[in-house]
């Protein structure tokens, strides 16, 4: 049972686990509750709420409300170790993802077998029994603390696909990528073996129930312009589509990967809109996986995050079963923790917002987004016959049908040509003989089985599908690279409880600086890394660059490491009192009719953003509850402050001073509470001192109530005020 | 291939199809590809599916690999690992997960091999 205040322990979830067997099999989606009643207001597509989780920021002014959309949210998450993965798995459940995709470490496509163990991967983790059997075992702990399903998905392709589905189905993995022409268009692996191998794979994995995701994105990934990919993307799409159900699987288990193919500055919702809306048209009763757009994101995480919210306001527009998510910074390295999380909140913020949309906004009924539907579809269809002219698939592909940058039927002759007889794996698939016997379940094609079984596996007594036992686990075969050595580095540092920042993997120490620089776009780069060597950084690299002007400079982003540890600890905190709630203050200032305030900047000071921010109500200050403040301006004695304080009657000075030469702050503080005395008032009072050089010892010595900071905010002076006028009770 | 965007003169007969038609006719000629694809399938094995297969009968990873390798070099992959295991286990009246574990330290395959041969020529 994990406990929201204490760290996974990676530790104890790698006990035991040659008997763990996965909660639950298959794909499960959220459960819809119509026109639910969240706060003070109806949604009309969300979904339960979780047990435990994190609202959106601006929640804190609505009751922290966490509406959770109707619709799945996918987090990819591989950074090459999977005990770090975890733990970020754990963050994006609670920010609201409920389908983890796992990438898979670079070259496992060409991997002849399963890898077993826990070896570290490049830019993904090695698909491995152990590391996902670990992982599911962590999800399944995970989903209990949330409150909601959590599906866990990967890849079932390269040359090892069949085994890899035997190896989900086994584990309880919920989802998977699986489309031949993605083997072969971007792997390589000969095509011929590719449908052969896929035929088995989808078998199982629809036997499963496990959610089948198609490649199709890969072809907008890899396009020269977005929109011209369009008729092929539905072509792509069918040929998976059609070739799963008639292996066995059911539509409501075959979901298309579709992205919205362009990005800003192209009209791009205009050009996407009308093609989103074809793809629903044709495919009706498939499911929509909608994916982000890649292709176009820089390394910009701003430009990146407006596209993403874009494509996810197309997703509601048309429609959506699970919404995956792009991390605004893949465009400059692999995700880091908090990137995932903002992209999991792009998805959740923008479906939230756009909730119930569809009720007054109704797109491709008439007019040039019909047209320009038809002519999508027409184009494609011309694209399928042309296939069948030139001889069938492998034939199309050998003439370099696909990824051609053309908007077919124009074809700039830059597809990508795949022969039938080349690519990793050619020439080995062979024609099952008469005698051909597989005894096992959910096989796939022709079986010479004896006549009279109940199940293929009778003659075997049982296979792995029927009975778990039969599973051989394998715990480790590298006795160097593995999760029990990683994890021992880190142990000494974990004992005493020291850390270091990171992003993706446990003491990695990276951070990120932002800075502006006034100078030369050329020269900026590297003024920045001098910066971040100054500052004791190592490995330092620029990771982003806007320009701001030619001449007048440029923003630039750093990444860097820092080489010492903290220990938690000795982390002081100073002890920080908690604001009343605004209801509370609310309802106090009513029942006192309402409290009084004079406010202003004393001596000679015209510093007042600091006091208008805590006064006003627009920027949250203490009006906002019903204070009644008078202003006197900038530059007040203190005798007109304390005069005009009795003249209105008010119980609270505030008296704000950020001038401090010659210590002219302490002498008008001073010289404001001579002053109170002197007039008998000072008890009834109470004065508050604003400003970036005050601090509490000084409160002391000068004899006010209060003094309030750089950072704060109306409801800390407010809560002060409160409390302080209780205590006069 | 290089060709110029001939999508107006193309489209002729597509011209007068309502769009109900069009997404019928979409289908029927994704079927005429796809349908050799799925028969393709249907009557070819590959070493990946067979090392599935000899998973699913409760083979290690390491032995699935091993059995599938030696059926490559002994040209009989064509049979299936499943029924390549089971002969093998009734010729020597042995656990089928023994015999297996045979065959993958590359004992018994001549003996697999001679059984073909013999039925062949039966």
């Amino acid at each position: 049972m994990l406990k929201p205040d204490e760290k996974i322990d990676i530790n104890e979830i790698l006990k035991d686990l040659k008997n763990y067997k996965p909660k639950r099999y298959g794909w499960t989606f959220r459960k819809k509750v119509e026109k639910q009643k969240i706060g003070n207001l109806i949604y009309f597509d969300t979904s339960y709420p979780l047990k435990n989780s994190i609202p959106l920021p601006a929640s804190r002014q609505m009751d922290y409300i966490d509406p959770q959309p109707d619709i799945t949210i996918t987090v990819e998450i591989a950074s090459g170790r999977f005990e770090d993965d975890i733990r970020r798995m754990r963050m994006a459940a609670w920010h609201g993802a409920d389908h983890i995709m796992v990438i898979r470490t670079l070259g496992q496509s060409h991997f002849d077998g399963l890898i077993e163990g826990t070896p570290e991967g490049v830019g993904g983790i090695p698909i491995t029994r152990k590391q996902i059997r670990a992982t599911r075992k962590a999800l399944d702990m995970i989903e209990e603390e949330v409150g909601r399903e959590i599906n866990f998905h990967s890849y079932v392709s390269g040359i090892a696909g069949p085994e890899i589905a035997v190896l989900f189905a086994e584990e309880g993995v919920n989802g998977a990528h699986q489309d031949p022409q993605y083997n072969i268009l971007y792997r390589n692996i000969n095509p011929v073996r590719s449908f052969v191998d896929a035929g088995v794979s989808k078998k199982i994995i629809s036997s499963f129930n496990m959610m089948q995701i198609d490649g199709a994105h890969n072809a907008n990934a890899t396009a020269k312009y977005g929109y011209k990919v369009m008729p092929e993307l539905l072509v792509q799409h069918a040929i998976n589509s059609l070739f799963s159900i008639k292996i066995g699987m059911k539509k409501e288990y075959i979901a298309l990967s579709t992205v919205p193919p362009d990005a800003t500055p192209f009209p791009s919702l205009r050009l996407d809109l009308p093609y989103a809306n074809l793809l629903r048209k044709v495919f009706k009763g498939f499911r929509f996986r909608a994916q982000m757009n890649t292709k176009y994101v820089e390394s910009d995480t701003r430009e990146a995050t407006v596209n993403h919210t874009l494509n996810a306001l197309i997703s509601k527009l048309t429609s959506a079963d699970i919404q995956s998510t792009i991390t605004p910074d893949e465009g400059r390295n692999v995700p880091w923790h908090y990137n995932s999380i903002n992209a999991i909140n792009t998805a959740k913020q923008t479906l939230i917002a756009a909730d119930g949309i569809k009720n007054f906004v109704k797109i491709g009924n008439d007019g040039e987004e019909k047209e320009k539907e038809r002519e999508i579809l027409e184009r494609a269809i011309l694209f399928l016959e042309e296939i069948i002219d030139v001889g069938g698939y492998f034939k199309a592909l050998e003439e370099g049908f696909f990824v051609d940058s053309g908007y077919y039927p124009e074809r700039v002759g830059d597809g990508i040509k795949r022969p039938q007889d080349g690519g990793d794996e050619a020439n080995t698939v062979v024609k099952r003989a008469d005698d051909y016997l597989a005894p096992v379940c959910h096989h796939f094609g022709y079986n010479n089985l004896p006549e009279g079984l109940n199940k293929p596996c009778d003659l075997i007594d049982g296979c792995t599908f029927c009975k778990r036992e039969k599973i051989v686990y394998i715990d480790e075969l590298d006795p160097e690279d593995n999760v029990e050595v990683r994890l021992k580095k880190n142990e000494p540092y974990d004992k005493q409880g020291m850390f270091k920042p990171e992003v993706q993997w446990k003491n990695d120490g990276i951070i990120l600086i932002s800075m502006f620089l006034p100078i030369s776009k050329e020269k900026a780069p590297y003024a920045a890394i001098e910066i971040g060597k100054k500052s004791g950084l190592t490995n330092v690299e620029v990771v982003h660059q806007q320009v701001m002007h030619p001449a007048e400079g440029s923003y630039v982003e750093i990444k860097g490491e820092v080489d010492f540890f903290l220990k938690e600890s000795e982390i002081k905190v100073p002890e920080k009192i908690l604001p009343l709630s605004d209801e509370e203050i609310e309802n106090e200032v009513k029942k006192r009719g309402g409290i009084k305030c004079i406010a202003a900047t004393l001596g000679e000071d015209e510093h007042n953003v600091g006091l208008k921010e805590i006064i006003d109500i627009k920027h949250g200050g203490i009006e906002k509850w019903g204070f009644q403040v008078t202003y006197l301006g900038t530059s007040v004695p203190p005798e007109k402050v304390i005069n005009a304080a009795i003249e209105v009657g008010a119980n609270v000075i505030l008296a704000s001073t950020t001038v401090t030469h010659g210590d002219v702050h302490k002498i008008n503080l001073k010289k404001l509470v001579d002053v109170a005395i002197e007039k008998g008032v000072r008890n009834k009072l109470i004065i508050i001192g604003g400003g970036t050089q005050l601090s509490l010892d000084l409160a002391k010595e000068i004899g006010i109530d209060a003094t309030f900071g750089r950072g704060t905010k109306g409801i800390d002076v407010a809560s002060f005020i409160i409390r302080k006028l209780r205590e006069k009770d | 291939m290089v060709r110029e965007d001939d999508f107006q003169k193309r489209r002729e007969h597509l011209k007068n199809m309502s769009e109900e038609e069009l997404i019928n006719y979409f289908w029927q000629l994704t079927e005429k590809i796809v349908d050799p694809l799925v028969e393709l399938s249907k009557t070819h094995t590959s070493p990946s599916i067979e090392r599935s297969v000899l998973l699913r009968m409760g083979f290690s990873s390491i032995e699935s690999k091993k059995i599938v390798r030696y059926m490559v070099e002994n040209n009989l992959l064509s049979h299936g690992a499943g029924k390549v295991v089971l002969i093998y286990s009734e010729l020597k009246k042995k656990n089928y997960l023994e015999a297996g574990k045979d065959l993958s330290e590359g004992i018994g395959w001549e003996e697999v091999v001679n059984f073909y041969r013999r039925n062949q020529n039966a």
